[in-house]
């Protein structure tokens, strides 16, 4: 165990450093000037020649990585090239309206996801199971800004039940940010539980038909205990590497759900800053959430330890 | 009892709410400091943060603000403010002589300053006593005036400014009628009342909230779900809707902007490599190609008015005598047949937002039926200004949000050294009116200059101009006092909710 996490750690050092050289010279291949797309309308030469001074634009890419990743490495992201704030504290800002976000929305999609999974495999060929493989065609197909728009239209416009958009901070008035964040989050998880529930079904299909879940019956166990405590937990080793993936894609920014409902998290400032060649938040972000996701992977690996015993040899 | 209680309460969170404006803006603002800014809707919001030293009234005549009177030298090289009395800024400093004086050198000289252009002519400011500054001129400079309602205008506090140096922008102190309290970065900003502005009798609110909503169809139903009580730039398709809900106005007018075609007739080899830069009667036989009318109605649901100068018809400086060409699809047929190309080909690069396509296909579809082909090349907006920049384009579709003084929507595009000047057009004639218009201060005067670059314009058409927007807003019945001025700011004082 001790070894294998080693090895895991190891290998995220080049990574990460493979991952960085690649987030900056994407950017790179980004048409368009930044010092003239962050001069504003007038575009006077003046600002665009300090603009080139200050970023270091004219200077040569391997240098202009240097001046980056040698800030990166005490810490210093940056600053916005736009609003002129650290990129750190950008970052911070939306970190924990993205967490509130992606884990609120993760939580329905495993309620749902799962759930659903589980009914629509052991009641198979069933109105249960047509029921639920319509919802999940139904959640798969619908696009989220789409939902989203008609959610506000419904619950925020004609009921008046939940506010239209906006973010308010847990601390501040939690029922507020509760009722902010629960249709924005059900759009995402909603799309989420679908796909979760693809995967539970199928690969509760398989263990039912394995040959300890015959066992299990033979011997007389009670059908809940077979579902879940026998077959539920081996089926869930593929949903919980979906699972951790949709979440650090969660965590990268859900770009038309935040867009929509106007949440300022990850999603919202990295295209902001892409259209606005705002450089050094770009890279910041995406290599802070490159860096969550190879987390989120390696604790997901662990957690297979947890669930499967086999694994532990 | 307890209903009495949940009533009350009721009654205490309107009156609190009510002391609140929340104003949905289409975009995020870049930088809050006024030297520094660059972007259209950052001005939105200095207009509640920010004094300047003159405003703009609805019919677009300067009037005072922070200086109360002004005087010109003989020789129209100078210019003499006087300065209200009385007026700190939010950090208590006093902004007097010597506040402007650090600011308009700080808007000339700060490193990166996007003030710099519109007040290169600046040579010195000079105090002359706490309430006096003057403004020493290298040339007379008409648009000055103008000039100094906008950014320029704006001073803030010099010992915050000094303070807080290039990050002055993160804190703002300035003297205008509500103060920063905070700013999250694409989710709002947040005024609070100034206890000591020197106008307050008319200002009725606590606090402003700011929030960048840039989807016109979400930006609409927060308005319509009591989330906002104010938007600015409502998509022209949901006036209708609107206008049939008796809970919300809409308020309008004409933008000092505009929208037009800019061709590339001389700034690049691209200009000589397609029919439509080399040859003025292809250009024309565009023009004439298209119904500014039908496009306006379109394009933009009847919500923009026909135009074909830098100015709108009706406007002071507007051209009466080159008035808006009709559509005449014979002799636009019979130019091309005149320049030898019955089928010219072009592209129009136009910005990706959906009404800009929409105008785009308008046009191409009318420019066909004069025999053109016209090859829409949608592009994402910092990728087309670096291309316009290096006039690697045949023609672009660009809106320009317009500024107070003619000067400032002409010479920057069309003088032959403007830094804008993309088109590459360059005549001497049109050049040397639009230069004097600048030194030359009685309006009849420089409406003749106008008129002499207008015919030249309409002779080559480097650009085509083609109509002026509706800056739309929607508020909730209840506010009142709004003043629809053509520059599209939200002028705070005065708004009330009833």
């Amino acid at each position: 165990m001790a070894n294998y996490l080693l090895r895991r750690l190891a290998q995220i050092v080049p990574t990460l450093f493979f991952v960085s050289v690649l987030i900056f010279g994407l950017q790179q291949l980004l048409p368009g000037d930044p010092a003239i797309a962050l001069a504003g309308e007038e575009r006077d030469p003046e600002a665009i020649r300090y603009l080139r001074e200050k970023f270091h634009l004219d200077e040569p890419l391997p240098v202009r990585y240097w001046y980056w990743v040698s800030g990166v490495l005490t810490g210093d992201l940056g600053n916005s090239m736009r609003i002129q704030k650290p990129v750190t504290e950008l970052i911070l800002q939306k970190l924990p309206v993205t967490i509130q976000l992606a884990s609120m929305a993760m939580v329905i999609a495993l309620v749902i996801g799962i759930t659903a999974g589980v009914i629509s495999a052991v009641k198979k060929d069933t109105w249960w199971d047509y029921g639920a493989n319509i919802f999940a065609l139904w959640g798969l197909s619908t696009p989220n800004f789409w939902l989203g728009i008609l959610l506000i239209m419904l619950f925020a416009v004609q009921l008046g039940w939940l506010p239209a958009s906006g973010y308010v901070s847990p601390f501040e008035d939690l029922k507020a940010n509760l009722s902010a964040m629960i249709m924005p989050a059900f759009v995402l998880g909603n799309a989420i539980a679908a796909v979760l529930m693809r995967h539970t079904r199928s690969a509760m299909l398989q263990v039912l038909s394995s040959d300890y879940v015959r066992t299990a019956r033979a011997k007389g166990l009670d059908e809940r205990v077979v579902v879940l405590k026998h077959a539920l937990r081996n089926a869930l080793i593929p949903v919980i590497t979906l699972g951790a993936l949709e979440f650090g894609t969660l965590l990268s920014g859900a770009v038309l759900t935040e867009q929509v409902f106007t949440i300022p998290g990850f999603g919202k400032l990295i295209v902001d800053a892409v259209f606005n060649r705002d450089y050094l938040v770009v890279q910041g972000v995406v290599l802070f959430t490159a860096t969550v996701y190879i987390t989120l992977n390696l604790l997901a690996d662990l957690a297979y330890f947890m669930v499967n015993p086999r694994m532990r040899h | 009892m307890k209903w009495f209680l949940a009533l009350g309460l009721a009654a205490a969170a309107s009156v609190a709410n009510s002391q609140t404006l929340r104003i949905g803006l289409a975009e995020d603002p870049d930088i809050l400091d006024p030297t520094m800014a660059r972007t259209f809707v950052g001005r939105i919001v200095f207009a509640g943060l920010c004094d300047k030293l003159f405003d703009l009234d609805e019919k677009l005549n300067v009037v005072p603000q922070l200086a109360t009177s002004y005087q010109w030298s003989a020789d129209n090289k100078s210019l003499t403010l006087k300065l209200r009395d009385g007026v700190t800024f939010h950090d208590g400093e006093r902004m007097d002589a010597r506040a402007v004086k650090y600011n308009l050198e700080r808007h000339k000289d700060m490193k990166g300053s996007n003030r710099r252009g519109e007040l290169a002519v600046v040579s010195s400011v000079e105090v002359v006593d706490a309430a006096t500054v003057r403004i020493n001129l290298a040339a007379p400079f008409a648009p000055l005036l103008a000039v100094l309602t906008d950014r320029a205008g704006m001073m803030v506090s010099p010992k915050a400014a000094e303070a807080a140096g290039e990050k002055f922008g993160a804190n703002p102190v300035c003297s205008g009628p509500f103060r920063f309290v905070e700013r999250i970065a694409q989710d709002r900003i947040v005024l609070e009342r100034f206890a000591n502005y020197w106008n307050k009798g008319q200002i009725h609110f606590q606090r402003i909230v700011y929030q960048p909503i840039p989807d016109a169809t979400v930006r609409l139903a927060n308005l319509r779900s009591g989330q906002l009580d104010f938007i600015e730039r409502v998509a022209p398709s949901d006036v209708p809707q609107l206008r049939n809900d008796t809970r919300f106005k809409i308020a309008k007018i004409v933008e000092i902007g505009y929208q037009g075609i800019t061709i590339n007739v001389g700034k690049s080899d691209f200009a000589q490599k397609n029919p439509l830069g080399k040859d003025a009667r292809v250009r024309e036989a565009l023009d004439l190609a298209l119904d500014r009318e039908a496009l306006v109605r379109v394009a933009m649901e009847g919500e923009a008015q026909p135009g074909n100068q830098w100015v709108a018809p009706g406007n002071r400086y507007y051209a009466k005598s080159v008035p808006v060409p009709k559509r005449n699809l014979e002799r636009a047929k019979q130019l091309l047949r005149e320049a030898g190309v019955p089928n010219p080909s072009f592209t129009l690069m136009t910005p990706t937002a959906s009404d800009a396509q929409r105008m785009a296909q308008v046009i191409q579809a009318m420019a066909k039926d004069a025999g053109f082909d016209v090859k829409i090349q949608s592009t994402e907006f910092a990728t087309a200004l670096k291309l316009s920049d290096q006039g690697q384009y045949e023609a672009f579709l660009l809106a320009w949000s317009g500024r107070a003084d003619p000067d400032g929507n002409l010479h920057i595009f069309l003088a032959c050294k403007g830094p804008l000047n993309n088109s590459g057009w360059c005549k001497p004639e049109a050049d040397e009116a639009i230069e004097k218009a600048r030194v030359t201060l009685d309006p009849a005067q420089r409406a003749k200059l106008y008129e002499t670059v207008a015919q030249n314009v309409a002779r080559d058409r480097p650009i085509i101009y083609l109509f002026h927007r509706n800056w739309l807003w929607a508020h909730t019945a209840r506010l009142s006092g709004l003043r629809t001025v053509p520059d599209g700011m939200v002028r705070v004082q005065g708004l009330k909710m009833n």
